[in-house]
């Protein structure tokens, strides 16, 4: 098991949570949640994809296993994809990863899959700050050991909190 | 699976710019030791704040440092790239930097404007900048491409505000498309008596405008017609449209109705209400909307018209028909356009009354909504303009109710804008057709417009009584003689702090104004987003207020919220001359985010090609790999995220991009 639940959590934890958010819909809401001055937890980091459809899996274990405590998808809500259907297949590869992480025995409550058009600044407000209380709850996510590259070669170790700033440079 | 890592080409000297934005990031986010942190990050040559960034002194800084300190890559720490992207891309181009080696960290929308504590607002700015620098290290000097422009233009909706748009383009000599879903154009404002504040009849400021659509030389119209389908992008539409069968020639139909007189449904025994009159008389199964519908053309209701429904008639309107327009196997035809742009003025759809049931609308019988009033008092209306009250009295004392269904958490939160001007606008042709005594309830008057003031301080001193609160219930249940046989308004009146009663003969429901039914629907096939309340969405509140977030459709009049005729035309006006500037620069530059194929690893597992839903994958049967259609692709990346061997990559947003900014961020979360 990565999760030794019986650690304590410390008290000022400060969950990291990465969100992928489509730029047509969820991006353009959490501009309106800043246009609109909506403050909310400052856990997570966004980084921008065209679509939810852009979304490999594998960024959400990139993530996890660079040291995130949770991962937060979102899209545009169904039907309303600006791709027609790539929401759709955010979906499909989601549900595939939750049971995914679950047999690795990660908390399948660290990722969650959100729909947010792009008027819905205070969406992505809500869904942050129950993000970030959810992580909050379940603790860091503490992997015992880190899976190793499929060349075999060892993944680089998760950076500390505080790192500084020279560590992971540009290999 | 994860990528190996390449290593970059070139030596990389990055300039970091940490943007003030004035005191909008600045008052959060400690600017310098923002950039204090990212001066030291690896292969940062140069990190520098600035005051406003965008502003010509911020992008010459960036130049100048192009230029002597041979920087080849920047990031700009500001707002989103939603809003300046573009900016710094030409700032970097025009010193010969690719605008694809900029990259925005945007610390003021997702860090400033939204962290309270000034601490965490810092640690976030500093982590999304370690991203923007980590990321930039695998940019590409992508080519933007052009694409050449369809001239003509699509204007979806023939209201007041499809109808001005129309006529601007047609008359800078572009082709115009106008569809319009009723059987003539005109919209809403048609149906109107008068219009505020300057009491000009609609009618005569409208129909020479719908007559100058109609004979315009670069206007197609069609009316009774809806789009069906877009595909395609900005530039280049391709717009499936369905005419309707109007079971009318409509080039040989001049309007005399006489097939309507010939039509054997009786006319008062056919149970259709007259959609123009809006249930206040009844048609016949062939029917001209209006007196100057535009075209002047009548139509025929397939559910009502016993030929189409039942094929047996004594088809008197075809022999009444002396131009032989009528056409019975009339089918609906499909029609494809290709066009640059598209005008979305579909309008809106009045509050439905009866939803409000304390107002009795649809149980009493002298409860109107204002839309219905203005069809009583107008001249081609079902009274010929008298204003009576359903059993044929004039009334003598007459209620008008503000903000019904708007600014009301139970309906609509939100002020519908027009309905205090068309309230008062109400009360004045109330007293003017009949003498009667006119009370109004409002709850705040709004009348913010140029000469609006004005008109209600006309309308005071024409003697009509204002009660100032919300109207609870209007009764027939009389308390005191005086009340029988009237309608009961009840009411707080709080400027003097009393529940009053007022019994009138004619209550009138000044109705807001809602998204239409299907504007969902809309919404969707334009790939356009919507507000809240169902209203569609600008690309900008005050900057971008008709463009929507797709490229090349912009919006005009009530469909973007509710407004009024002189704030519609002005959107119009607006949306056309975005329009027109789009094709008449002939080009669009497209971003290059579109994905490709790796040949070398590319195994022909053919997981891609289903995936796309553009098609724009093929399988190259004799190098057995998949091929990417570029000019096909829209770019967004779903087939990436789906090659099992790392084969498909995409333009701009690479897995390498991607894995350095999630470790760019965590590695300063």
């Amino acid at each position: 098991m990565p999760d030794d639940v019986s650690l304590p959590i410390a008290e000022d934890f400060q969950p990291r949570i990465i969100a992928f958010f489509c730029n047509w819909c969820t991006y353009t809401a959490s501009d309106l949640a800043g246009t609109s001055r909506m403050t909310y937890a400052p856990n997570t980091r966004v980084i921008r994809v065209m679509c939810s459809g852009r979304i490999d899996p594998q960024f959400v274990l990139a993530a996890l296993r660079k040291g995130a405590d949770g991962v937060l998808l979102g899209g545009c809500h169904p039907g309303d994809c600006h791709y027609q259907a790539g929401n759709y297949k955010c979906l499909r590869r989601f549900r595939l990863l939750k049971r995914l992480l679950t047999q690795l025995g990660i908390e399948e409550e660290r990722v969650r899959l959100e729909w947010i058009a792009a008027s819905e600044g205070d969406r992505v407000q809500k869904v942050t700050n129950e993000m970030v209380e959810q992580i909050r709850k379940l603790g860091p996510l503490r992997l015992e050991k880190i899976p190793t590259h499929p060349n075999g070669e060892a993944a680089p170790a998760p950076a500390e909190p505080m790192a500084t700033a020279t560590e992971g440079a540009v290999s | 699976m994860i990528m190996e890592k390449k290593s970059p080409q070139e030596e990389l000297r990055i300039g970091v710019y940490v943007c003030h934005c004035g005191a909008n990031i600045a008052s959060k986010v400690d600017v310098e030791s923002t950039r204090d942190f990212a001066a030291k990050l690896p292969h940062v040559t140069v990190a520098r704040d600035y005051k406003f960034a965008c502003s010509d002194p911020g992008q010459e800084l960036i130049q100048k440092d192009i230029k002597e300190l041979g920087l080849n890559r920047v990031v700009v720490a500001s707002c989103s790239p939603q809003l300046h992207e573009k900016t710094f891309r030409n700032a970097c181009a025009d010193v010969g930097l690719s605008p694809f080696y900029v990259q925005m960290a945007n610390i003021r929308e997702h860090v400033s404007w939204v962290t309270e504590d000034p601490e965490l607002a810092t640690r976030k700015a500093k982590s999304l900048v370690a991203a923007a620098v980590r990321r930039l290290a695998f940019a590409a000097p992508l080519e933007t491409k052009r694409v050449p422009v369809h001239p003509d233009v699509l204007i979806v909706g023939g209201g007041i505000a499809g109808i001005h748009a129309s006529l601007i383009l047609a008359n800078a000599g572009r082709k115009v498309f106008l569809v319009e879903r009723e059987p003539t154009i005109g919209g809403h404002m048609a149906q109107f008596d008068k219009t505020f504040p300057t009491m000009d009849c609609a009618a005569c400021i409208l129909t020479p405008k719908m007559s100058d659509v109609k004979n315009h030389p670069n206007i197609m119209m069609w009316t009774y017609s809806e789009v069906e389908e877009v595909a395609g992008f900005t530039g280049n539409f391709k717009v499936t449209v369905r005419r309707k069968a109007r079971y009318i020639k409509e080039e040989l139909c001049v309007g005399c109705n006489d097939c309507v007189e010939a039509c054997v449904l009786k006319k008062d025994r056919v149970q259709v209400p007259d959609e123009f009159n809006v249930g206040l008389s009844r048609r016949k199964a062939v029917y001209m909307p209006f007196p100057q519908s535009t075209p002047a053309c009548v139509v025929i209701d397939p559910e009502q018209c016993l030929q189409l429904m039942k094929g047996k008639c004594a088809q008197t309107c075809v022999e009444a028909c002396e131009r032989a327009a009528i056409d019975f196997d009339q089918s609906d035809e499909i029609v494809e356009i290709d066009v640059g742009a598209i005008i979305i003025a579909t309008g809106y759809k009045p509050f439905e009354a009866r939803r409000i049931a304390e107002y009795g609308y649809g149980k009493f019988a002298n409860v109107y909504t204002t839309l219905e009033i203005e069809r009583l008092v107008n001249a081609s209306g079902p009274t010929g303009g008298e204003l009576r009250l359903r059993d044929g009295t004039t009334p003598k004392v007459a209620g008008v109710i503000h903000c019904v269904g708007s600014r009301d958490r139970r309906y609509n939160p939100y002020c519908s804008n027009v309905c205090c001007m068309g309230a008062l606008k109400m009360a004045h042709l109330i007293k003017e057709r009949t003498g009667a005594e006119v009370f109004n309830f409002y709850v705040d008057m709004r009348t913010a417009f140029k000469g609006y003031e004005e008109f209600y301080d006309q309308i005071l001193s024409e003697g009509v009584q204002f009660v100032r609160g919300r109207v609870a219930e209007v009764t027939d249940w009389a308390m005191t003689d005086e009340e029988k046989g009237k309608l009961v308004i009840r009411v707080e009146d709080t400027l003097v702090g009393v529940a009053r009663r007022i019994p009138v003969d004619m209550v009138v429901l000044a109705i807001g104004l809602e998204p239409q039914a299907d504007a969902g629907e809309i919404q969707r096939k334009f790939n356009i987003s919507c507000s809240n309340e169902g209203f569609f969405l600008e690309r900008h509140p005050k900057l971008g207020p008709v463009s929507t977030f797709t490229d090349g459709i912009f919006l005009a009049g009530a469909c973007q919220g509710p407004k009024d005729i002189p704030e519609t035309v002005a959107q119009a006006g607006a949306a056309a001359a975005e329009a027109l500037c789009l094709v008449d620069k002939g080009f669009v530059e497209i971003e290059p985010n579109t994905a490709w194929i790796d040949e070398e690893v590319c195994s022909g597992c053919k997981t891609c090609i289903p995936l796309c839903p553009f098609k724009a994958i093929s399988r190259d049967e004799e190098k057995r790999i998949a091929v990417i259609n570029e000019a096909l692709c829209k770019g967004c990346g779903t087939c990436v995220a789906a090659c099992p061997s790392g084969a498909a990559q995409q333009n701009l947003f690479t897995d390498e991009q991607i894995y350095e900014e999630i470790e760019g961020v965590l590695s300063y979360a």
